[in-house]
């Protein structure tokens, strides 16, 4: 990895030589709660002072510019009794991530495990995600974060330019040599013993910061053990069933598709709707019966999902500790909670 | 200078022709397929063949007995069915399908020669060449004789590589009974061939009870050695699985010589849309054909 050192002040001339000729989306602020917090998205941008590179979190995470929640796989034209079909990956530029946090990077590192995996890689997914740049930015923890639990508060890859604050100037890492020709034309140092110091510094007060933490410590053996525990028909009960967790996640990818037809039946599309392992429906097979019926049984298995059986299949969870389910849930429910009280540490 | 990032064409040219499971190509691939008959069965149940259109990809398209594929209706929709055909007839296609939802209820609209979609195969077959040289019994429960229908077909066709066949087939009633014009064939292939009914109608002369019944009158003349031998597919609904496989079990037959095919929700078969994900074992992937072991390691799989 290429380090380098960068004043504040040339960010924008790095923002303004990429945005040049290429479309970015960056965390913008869309208003403010009513405790007067700013709400932040990620959404495209047009100018370097829309990005607010200091946000805590948006509500929603960058998926629905890789994984959108609505997406046609296919279109069907219909010519009498035949058809032909036509597929189109719905991209046709790449998009540049403007300060994506180490979470949501590792959440891409995640998707690509099972979306760019031997077994069906999914063309939609792989046709965005090898046509993206991203730019990494560092964070505060907010007390809703446990990524560090997850180890997933720092990127190892995933990215191209990761940019870590160091007071008057940035920490840059390089990781891709298109990254590396844009770095080339502003005006940057070699990093000197000073700066590598600043940059632990930084680490450890970021370390300092974080205040929930999950206990992970032989986690898939335990939802094993407790895969009949009581503690889940009350986390049940709480649950609406209503997907938003899923909605907020960056990790989750489940969907359904439905096809549809026009008017005048001369074309029919096939759509993809990404869905949420909450709701009633989503294990019930035709002629009705639901292997999953009860609010309990789909909540739990959102977690053996993310904490078990992902686990088992590729070593590391399929949660990144940031945080928006718990923050978006209408009943209150957070993951660190719900896994101290199957571990029995109920407070 | 241009600071225009490349953009990457992921599925350029030739890449869409493989349709192996690693390449990108093969992920929205449809064979353009032709329905060129359709048999009623019973009330409820409909033999669909559906010939793949090409030739070529016709004679390429090949599967395992236990292996599915989705069936698409441009407009309407998508769903799995286990193919219910000889592997030896390649992309002519059998699938026995019940009337029991909205994509089902609009196939049984349809006449000869529509066209439709198929994606596939997918998923696990049951390991037939494992089981040469053994026994085998091939246990069904109501429609669980369609996916049955394909290791039944390859035994027929492979019949000297087994020693003792038997076919043991359950309903709830006799108007139920599928492919009954087949079971003389059957027979004619020295298979033995049980069936029961749970309750009776005036015409029914034969046993009435559940499929353990069957069983327990056919396993109390076979010899413990026989066991030893002996392979097991289990198809049906998921209680069944249970009282069957454990009875199975008593006699002695490891659950690793026991297969069973598990039904679930699926939109994609290919991993992805995790609806038949049970923990993180993709159903579409890993099965739908398990044995009874890795099924019992499988939380809340039956």
């Amino acid at each position: 990895m290429l380090f380098r050192i960068m004043k504040h002040d040339d960010l924008r001339s790095l923002y303004s030589l990429i945005a040049a000729d290429n479309r970015i989306v960056g965390p913008v602020q869309k208003g403010t709660d009513k405790d007067g917090n700013a709400i932040y998205a990620f959404d495209q941008v047009s100018s370097f002072d829309d990005i607010r590179l200091n946000y805590t979190t948006t509500k929603i995470p960058a998926k629905r510019f890789f994984m959108p929640f609505r997406e046609d796989l296919a279109s069907f034209h219909m010519q009498g009794s035949d058809w032909e079909k036509k597929v189109d990956f719905n991209i046709h530029r790449p998009i540049v991530f403007f300060g994506l946090h180490a979470c949501d990077i590792n959440a891409l590192n995640k998707l690509d495990k099972v979306m760019l995996g031997s077994h069906y890689p999914m063309p939609y997914y792989a046709a965005k995600r090898k046509n993206m740049f991203i730019v990494g930015i560092d964070c505060s923890p907010q007390p809703y974060c446990f990524c560090r639990s997850m180890g997933a508060d720092t990127a190892l890859h995933g990215f191209d330019l990761f940019l870590t604050n160091l007071g008057e100037h940035y920490f840059v890492e390089i990781l891709s040599d298109t990254a590396y020709n844009f770095i080339r034309q502003i005006t940057s140092k070699e990093p000197d013993e000073d700066d590598h110091a600043l940059y632990m510094k930084a680490a450890a007060e970021k370390n300092r910061k974080f205040t929930t933490h999950v206990d992970t410590t032989d986690l898939t053996k335990i939802l094993d053990m407790e895969f009949q525990s009581e503690v889940w028909k009350k986390w049940g009960q709480q649950c609406l069933s209503c997907g938003t967790c899923a909605n907020v996640c960056p990790t989750c990818y489940c969907y359904g598709v439905e096809e549809s037809v026009s008017l005048d039946l001369s074309r029919a599309s096939k759509t993809k709707q990404l869905y949420s392992c909450n709701l009633i429906d989503f294990a019930e097979v035709a002629g009705g019966h639901n292997f999953r019926p009860e609010g309990h049984s789909r909540l739990k298995y959102r977690y053996y999902h993310k904490h078990r059986g992902f686990v088992e299949a590729y070593e590391e969870s399929l949660c990144v500790g940031c945080g928006r389910c718990g923050e978006s849930c209408l009943a209150g429910i957070t993951v660190p909670e719900v896994i101290a009280s199957v571990r029995g540490q109920e407070s | 200078m241009n600071n225009q990032i490349k953009f990457t064409d992921v599925l350029s040219g030739r890449q869409w022709q493989y349709h192996r499971k690693s390449d990108l190509g093969a992920f929205e691939y449809t064979y353009k397929a032709e329905v060129t008959a359709i048999h009623k069965l019973t009330d409820l149940e409909n033999l669909f063949r559906i010939q793949i259109l090409d030739p070529d990809e016709r004679k390429s398209f090949s599967f395992q007995p236990g292996q599915f594929l989705m069936l698409e209706l441009p407009g309407i929709g998508e769903a799995p069915f286990s193919i219910s055909s000889s592997p030896t007839r390649h992309g002519d296609l059998e699938l026995c399908i019940r009337k029991a939802g909205s994509l089902t209820d609009y196939l049984f609209k349809l006449e000869r020669g529509t066209r439709v979609g198929i994606r596939g195969p997918f998923g696990t077959g049951f390991p037939m060449e494992q089981m040469h040289g053994e026994n085998i019994l091939l246990i069904a429960g109501g429609l669980g004789l369609a996916p049955l229908r394909a290791p039944i077909a390859y035994v027929q066709e492979n019949r000297n590589l087994f020693e003792n066949v038997d076919i043991i087939y359950g309903t709830k009633n006799p108007s139920q009974l599928l492919f009954t014009y087949q079971y003389d064939m059957w027979r004619a292939d020295d298979v033995n061939l049980h069936i029961i009914v749970e309750s009776a109608d005036p015409s029914w002369k034969g046993p009435v009870g559940m499929i353990t019944k069957s069983l327990e009158e056919i396993f109390i003349n076979r010899q413990p050695d026989y066991f030893q031998r002996t392979y097991a597919i289990v198809c049906g609904p998921p209680v069944m699985f249970k009282f069957v496989c454990n009875m199975l079990n008593e006699c002695d037959i490891p659950m690793q010589k026991m297969f069973v095919s598990l039904e679930r929700r699926m939109h994609c078969g290919m991993a992805k849309c995790c609806r038949c994900n049970i923990g993180s074992t993709y159903i579409c992937l890993k099965g739908p054909v398990f044995d009874y072991w890795s099924v019992m390691n499988l939380k809340e799989a039956i």
